[in-house]
This record gives structure tokens, C-alpha cells and sequence, in this order.
């Protein structure tokens, strides 16, 4: 643990159980420690020479055994005048500080008024951009084309996205290639299928035939779990129903003025179209895929590159926020923050219902599912490949796919590695998993196999 | 019979104004108020839904709530709480700003390059296809190109204005100048004017009610091209606003914007028809 305190002879540096024998019970010591990490996490600088200290103090005594046998011998005080002496501890400290100083420190960032965006928007109001010393903009966009030129333009320093929409750029698919990356993801889940009320009782797909379905944008985890759901009830996406991309907020009057039979679409468009009665949730994302990535953080490479110590700032103020949102207590607390005209303009019970999981299904049922939307920022690798799969798979992208080298280079995980750490949080031990989609599993490891076990594709 | 006189009229039409005015708010208000049937609902679940469907009341607001939305507006059309949440008087000013800037910059070329067409008839023959082309794109259909080009949302907003105003006054400018009377330039001629005179101190003039008819086309033109724009590039601006409210289902803000993007026009409007009229003359 890099927050332990390293002068403490009792703390161990390394791994085991506890052993100090200062303390009543084994429990009260645990207290103590805690406490002394809560100080320390609760304070930057303090938990900044910390990490420092640590270092140093790891570097100088590789054996946990040997250091803790020198600091009980010399007593901490000594210890710590006694290292200060040759390794000046406080201007270590300092540099790694200095180091941290972001480049710029009014920055953009664009957002589309959904709920995927609440660690984007909640960072704001919740102050976890100022924390890091940044003094964000927080900036309502139209819809997906405009928050990608504007971030491709340089108006924005960053942007809320979709989490293919990053690999689309890259890959030059609906526009030039330009190389982007995804350092976190934003949410999982928190996606639904919402049909008019007048099909309430179709609740078979295989009764859509000739549907019209609206999702948010093509290269958008919405259109690819519609098309996978659809595709497995043994509808051909492209043949036997509509599927138009139109801006979440239009959707619900599209709904209610039958434009549209129904949407795969992000919350809080899903609860709002039960809001006003126009539609009911048929099913949530997470019933096709549980924990499937939505919307992501993005940055173009050369914001990465070029200023790297506003970026590290940034991507720590918005894991630090997805982390408070991962915990369901602070759920109530961050839909009051973000519900105002200024960030997603709602009624706030409609983003309560969102972000708690306990909401109305528009059939006068009251559902309770606690993880219908959750947080987590790891940007898997697997989910980079299974994207660029259903993109091969519909057609969008075409010829050979060097799925891996893509995935590391626009999904950076070994970044979220680091800042999660920081944070906290306890990051998995590889970049790649296998997971399953309404019940098949995908192994990463073979895209192309995947894709050619589908019987309804564009290949 | 006697004519009615001019005060009279006035009086009759503000009257029927008036009336026309009352019967179609009372038909809004009784269109409204009507209150759809709805099943019972469990009161646990009613909490968690929105008054159209618990209370079965209509989507559209009434005249009363709009009224109370633009009384709410009026007292305070500065505020400023965030970027993303301006006061409908700010969103407008942002509006006109780049209204006025796109405008402007049109009135600079066009009204120049009027009159080289005018004057010139070879100019005019060249130029001619490449302004038939032109002239009938959509302005929103440059917002891309424009986008992807200067690679400034509010600079293509104010493109896409300057786009939109140009061709009316290019158009009008030069079919004013080309059909100058023939006497009054061979008088010019007589007097051996040059031709920087001639341009300024009679054809100027002479073209100046037919040139203004195209500068207020033009304006009504950029005012109505602002909202489509702003709706497309957000940010700022009354077009945003729309969207924003839009987003959020409050047709009774929606309402309130359509009302002040056309009391805003119409102000427009009177102050070109004011310039126009300063320099109209009688043959």
C-alpha cells in the first residue's frame, strides 16, 4: 500500500497480515491505520510525499523485515531526519508536484445530455475538476457529429463519446483517420429497449417485423446490441425492420407522434418516454449484455502527447468522479447535482429512477435493479475488439482488422491502470476478459471466428 | 359617403386585432385544458411518473402557463448559471450578435460586387452561372463544409449567415445599377464625371431603394437561418435554447422562444423598412 505511512515500524510495505503487537486487538490496529489513510487520502500533499516516502523508503530497504528492524532499533523520527539527511525527501516530493502542474488549465469538454455523461457533468458541480487544479467547461453539445468535429476542430480538449465512436476515428470509418484514444469508459449498462405503449403486448421480438427503430448514431454500442438482439430473435437488422439514427432528445416525441415503434437508447431518454407516458421499457441493456461499455472519455492522441500532465489531471478528476458514482449511497445526491437546466435539464426524479435503478416500467410496475446503470472506467481491450467485430460484422468496416494492435492503441488501459491506483480503486490484473453476450461467450482472442459464427451478417 | 378616415381604420382593424387575438388564445386554452381519462395508478408508482400520464394532462401547454413562463422570463432575461444555462434575454443578444456580424460582412461583398455586375455587362454574363448555381443551396447545407473548413462552430454559424444574405443584395444591387435610367448617365457623361463619381453621386442613389430591398430580404433571411443554425451548433444562441427546452420536453419554453425569435424579426424588419424609406424618392 503506497499510502501506508513507511516510518511507521508497524506498517508493512509489502504483503501478510498483521503483526505489531501495540495495539489491544488486532481490530483497533486496523482502526488506527485507517485513520491515518483517511488523513492521508483526504489530503493531496500528504498523500502526494506518501507515495514519495514509500519509494524512497522501498528503494532503501528492499527487505520489508530489514526496515522494519532498522526503524524500531533508531527509533521513526531518527529514521526519517537520518534518510532526509541524504535523500532530500521534501524536494522529491516537490518535483513530483511540480511535475503534476497541468499545462493548460481552462479546458473543454464537450458532453451530450444523457446520463452515460454523469461523470463528464458531475465533476463539475462536485468540484473533482478543481480539485486537480484544472477549471473545466463543461459544454451541452447537439448531437454525436457536432461533439466529433468540435472536439476534431480543437474547440473541445476533450469530449464525452461513444465508446466506438473513438475507434471509428481512428480506423477513418465515417471520417478522416485521426488517431484518438479512449482512456476511460464511462459507464456500463444504464441502456434500454423502450417500445411505443401500443405494443405492449408484443413482447416477443419475433413479432417486430417491420418496425422502426431509432438509435442515437451508427457507430454507437446502441446500434450494434440492437442489431445482436434483433439478429438473435432471427431478424435481419438492415431487412426486415428500420433502424434510423436520430438525436436522444428527439426520440420521444418520435415515439409519441408514432414515428418510431421504439429506440435502443441511452437514459434518461428511456425513463422519460415512461415519464410522459409515450412508451415502456421492454427490456434494459444489461439483459443483452451485462456490463457492456457505453459511452467513453476521449481525447485525441495529440492532447495525449502533447500535454500530458492536463491530461493525467483530467483523467483523474473523471475517475475519481466515476468512482463516487460506482457507489449506489451517493446515486441520490449526484442526480440532484446533475439534473438542472445547466447540465442535463430533466425532471430529477426521471434521473433518480436512472441512477438508483428503482423505477416505473410504464406498465405500472415498479422495478427495482440496482446495477441499471453502473460506473466503471476500465477500458477493457475485449471491448475495443468485440466493437471493431460487430463493426466488421454489419459491414462498416471491411478487409483484415489487426484487432489487438487497434484496441491497445485507442483504449488505454495501462493509463486507467495507473490513475486507478491512485484513485483508489483496484484495477484487474490483465487489459483483456471474456465475456458474454445473451448468453455466447466471446473470446478476444479469436474475432474472426466470433464473427463467422453469426448466421445473420453483412461479411 | 363619406371616406372613413385614416384614424378610424385604425381603430376598426386594432379592434379585429384584438378579437382575432382573443378568440384564438380561448380555442388554445379550451384545446388544453382538456384532461384525458386515466386508469388508477398506484401512488408508489404515480411519484415516479409525470403529470401527462398520471393526471392524463395534455402534453401542450395552455395560454395561462405560457403566459406565466414569458412573466418568468421577463423579470429576469440576464441570468447567467453556467454555460449551459443563459437567460432567454443573453441567448437572443448572441443571436443578433452573430445575426449582425454574418450581415455585415454580406453587406461588404455583395453590395461591391453588385455593382460590378450592374455596370459591367461582361461581368455580369460571367459571373452569372456561377450565381444561379449558388444562389438556391440551402444555407444549412454549407454547416458541414463550414464545420470541416474554418473548424470554429460560432465562425461557421456566422458563414453560414454571411452565405444566406449575400445572394438577395448581390442580386438586387446589381439589378438596381443595371437599370439606372440611361439619361441620368449621359448627363454624368455630359458633365464628365468620372466614373468613381458617377457610381457614388448618381447610380448610388438611384439604386439605393432597390439595393434596400435586398438588404431587408437578406435580414429576414439571417434571422430566419440563425435558429436552424444554432439548433445544429448549440453552444449559445436563441436556436439553442429552443433545442436545450426541446431536449427537456417543455414545449411551454419552446413557445416562448418562437415568440421572441418573432417579435425579434419583426424589429428587424421595421428598422430596414425605416433605412429603405429614408432613401426612397419620387420620379
Amino acid at each position: 500500500m503506497s499510502f501506508d505511512n513507511p516510518f511507521d515500524a508497524k506498517t508493512k510495505l509489502g504483503h501478510g497480515g498483521c503483526s505489531c503487537g501495540h495495539h489491544a486487538s488486532d481490530a483497533e490496529h486496523q482502526k488506527a491505520i485507517e485513520a491515518d489513510n483517511r488523513a492521508v487520502a483526504r489530503d493531496e500533499d500528504l498523500r502526494l510525499s506518501r507515495i514519495v516516502e514509500s519509494a524512497v523508503v522501498r528503494a532503501l530497504f528492499p527487505e520489508d523485515a530489514t526496515r522494519r528492524a532498522f526503524l524500531r532499533a533508531v527509533g521513526t523520527g531518527t529514521a526519517a531526519a537520518a534518510i532526509a539527511q541524504f535523500l532530500p525527501l521534501g524536494a522529491i516530493t516537490d518535483a513530483f508536484a511540480q511535475g503534476a502542474t497541468p499545462e493548460k488549465k481552462d479546458l473543454k469538454v464537450g458532453f451530450i445530455p444523457i446520463t452515460c455523461a454523469t461523470p463528464i457533468i458531475m465533476a463539475h458541480p462536485m468540484g473533482f475538476y478543481s480539485k486537480q487544479g484544472l477549471n473545466v467547461e463543461v459544454v451541452k453539445t447537439a448531437g454525436w457529429a457536432v461533439i466529433r468535429d468540435k472536439t476534431l476542430n480543437k474547440e473541445y480538449d476533450a469530449a464525452h463519446m461513444l465508446s466506438p465512436m473513438p475507434l471509428a476515428i481512428t480506423l477513418g470509418v465515417g471520417s478522416n483517420p485521426i488517431p484518438y484514444t479512449m482512456p476511460a469508459v464511462e459507464n456500463i449498462n444504464g441502456q434500454a429497449i423502450t417500445l411505443s405503449i401500443k405494443h405492449k403486448d408484443k413482447r416477443n421480438p419475433k413479432d417486430w417485423k417491420g418496425f422502426k427503430f431509432a438509435v442515437p448514431f451508427d457507430y454507437s454500442m446502441h446500434n450494434y446490441l440492437l442489431r445482436y438482439y434483433l439478429a438473435e430473435a432471427g431478424l435481419d437488422p438492415d431487412k426486415d425492420v428500420q433502424i434510423r439514427s436520430v438525436p436522444p432528445p428527439e426520440m420521444v416525441a418520435n415515439l409519441r407522434a408514432d414515428n418510431i415503434d421504439g429506440f435502443l437508447a441511452p437514459d434518461p431518454v428511456n425513463q422519460r418516454a415512461v415519464f410522459d407516458g409515450a412508451g415502456f421499457i421492454h427490456i434494459l441493456s444489461k439483459e443483452i449484455w451485462d456490463g457492456h461499455p457505453c459511452c467513453a472519455f476521449a481525447a485525441s492522441k495529440e492532447f495525449v502527447t502533447q500535454m500530458p500532465n492536463t491530461y493525467s489531471a483530467l483523467l483523474k478528476a473523471i475517475i475519481e468522479a466515476t468512482a463516487f458514482a460506482s457507489k449506489q449511497e451517493n446515486r441520490k445526491q449526484i442526480a440532484e447535482a446533475i439534473a438542472p437546466a445547466n447540465y442535463l435539464n430533466q425532471p430529477p426524479t426521471v434521473v433518480e429512477q436512472v441512477l438508483t435503478g428503482t423505477y416505473a416500467d410504464g406498465l405500472g410496475n415498479i422495478v427495482k435493479a440496482s446495477n441499471r446503470i453502473d460506473f466503471d472506467p476500465f477500458p477493457w481491450e475485449s471491448f475495443a475488439i468485440w466493437i471493431m467485430t460487430q463493426m466488421k460484422r454489419w459491414g462498416q468496416l471491411k478487409g483484415d482488422v489487426d484487432y489487438k494492435a487497434i484496441a491497445k492503441q485507442v483504449f488505454l488501459a495501462t493509463d486507467a491502470t495507473k490513475l486507478m491506483k491512485e484513485a483508489g480503486l483496484t484495477p484487474p490484473d490483465s487489459t483483456t476478459k471474456k465475456f458474454k453476450v445473451m448468453g455466447k461467450e466471446f473470446d478476444p482472442e479469436k474475432p474472426e471466428e466470433y464473427i463467422a459464427s453469426f448466421a445473420i451478417k453483412r461479411v | 359617403m363619406a371616406q372613413p378616415s385614416a384614424s378610424s381604420l385604425n381603430i376598426k382593424a386594432t379592434i379585429v386585432s384584438v378579437l382575432i387575438l382573443a378568440t384564438f388564445l380561448f380555442a388554445w386554452h379550451l384545446g388544453t385544458a382538456g384532461v384525458a381519462t386515466t386508469q388508477k395508478l398506484d401512488p408508489e408508482y404515480a411519484k415516479l411518473m409525470g403529470a401527462t400520464a398520471t393526471q392524463g394532462k395534455s402534453a401542450m401547454p395552455g395560454p395561462i402557463e405560457v403566459g406565466a413562463k414569458i412573466w418568468e422570463h421577463l423579470k429576469d432575461p440576464f441570468y447567467d448559471r453556467g454555460t449551459n444555462d443563459k437567460g432567454l434575454g443573453i441567448q437572443l443578444a448572441y443571436s443578433i450578435g452573430r445575426v449582425a456580424l454574418g450581415y455585415l460582412l454580406a453587406v461588404a461583398v455583395a453590395i461591391p460586387l453588385g455593382f460590378l455586375i450592374g455596370m459591367s455587362p461582361l461581368m455580369s454574363r460571367a459571373l452569372d452561372p456561377f450565381i444561379q448555381v449558388m444562389k438556391p443551396i440551402s444555407p444549412l447545407a454549407w454547416m458541414p463544409l463550414a464545420l470541416y473548413t474554418i473548424k470554429d462552430s460560432g465562425m461557421s454559424a456566422i458563414f453560414v449567415i454571411f452565405i444566406c444574405s449575400l445572394w438577395p443584395m448581390l442580386i438586387n444591387t446589381a439589378f438596381g445599377v443595371a437599370s439606372v435610367r440611361k439619361e441620368w448617365l449621359n448627363v454624368a457623361k455630359t458633365l464628365e464625371l468620372g466614373p468613381a463619381r458617377t457610381a457614388l453621386s448618381v447610380i448610388l442613389p438611384a439604386a439605393a431603394p432597390t439595393i434596400f430591398t435586398g438588404m431587408r430580404i437578406s435580414i429576414g433571411i439571417a434571422w430566419l437561418v440563425i435558429v436552424a443554425a444554432e439548433m445544429l451548433v448549440g453552444g449559445t444562441g436563441i436556436g439553442y435554447f429552443v433545442w436545450n427546452e426541446w431536449n427537456n420536453l417543455s414545449i411551454t419554453n419552446v413557445i416562448t422562444a418562437i415568440l421572441a425569435i418573432g417579435l425579434v424579426g419583426m424589429a428587424l424588419d421595421q428598422l430596414m423598412a425605416r433605412l429603405q424609406k429614408s432613401v426612397s424618392y419620387a420620379d
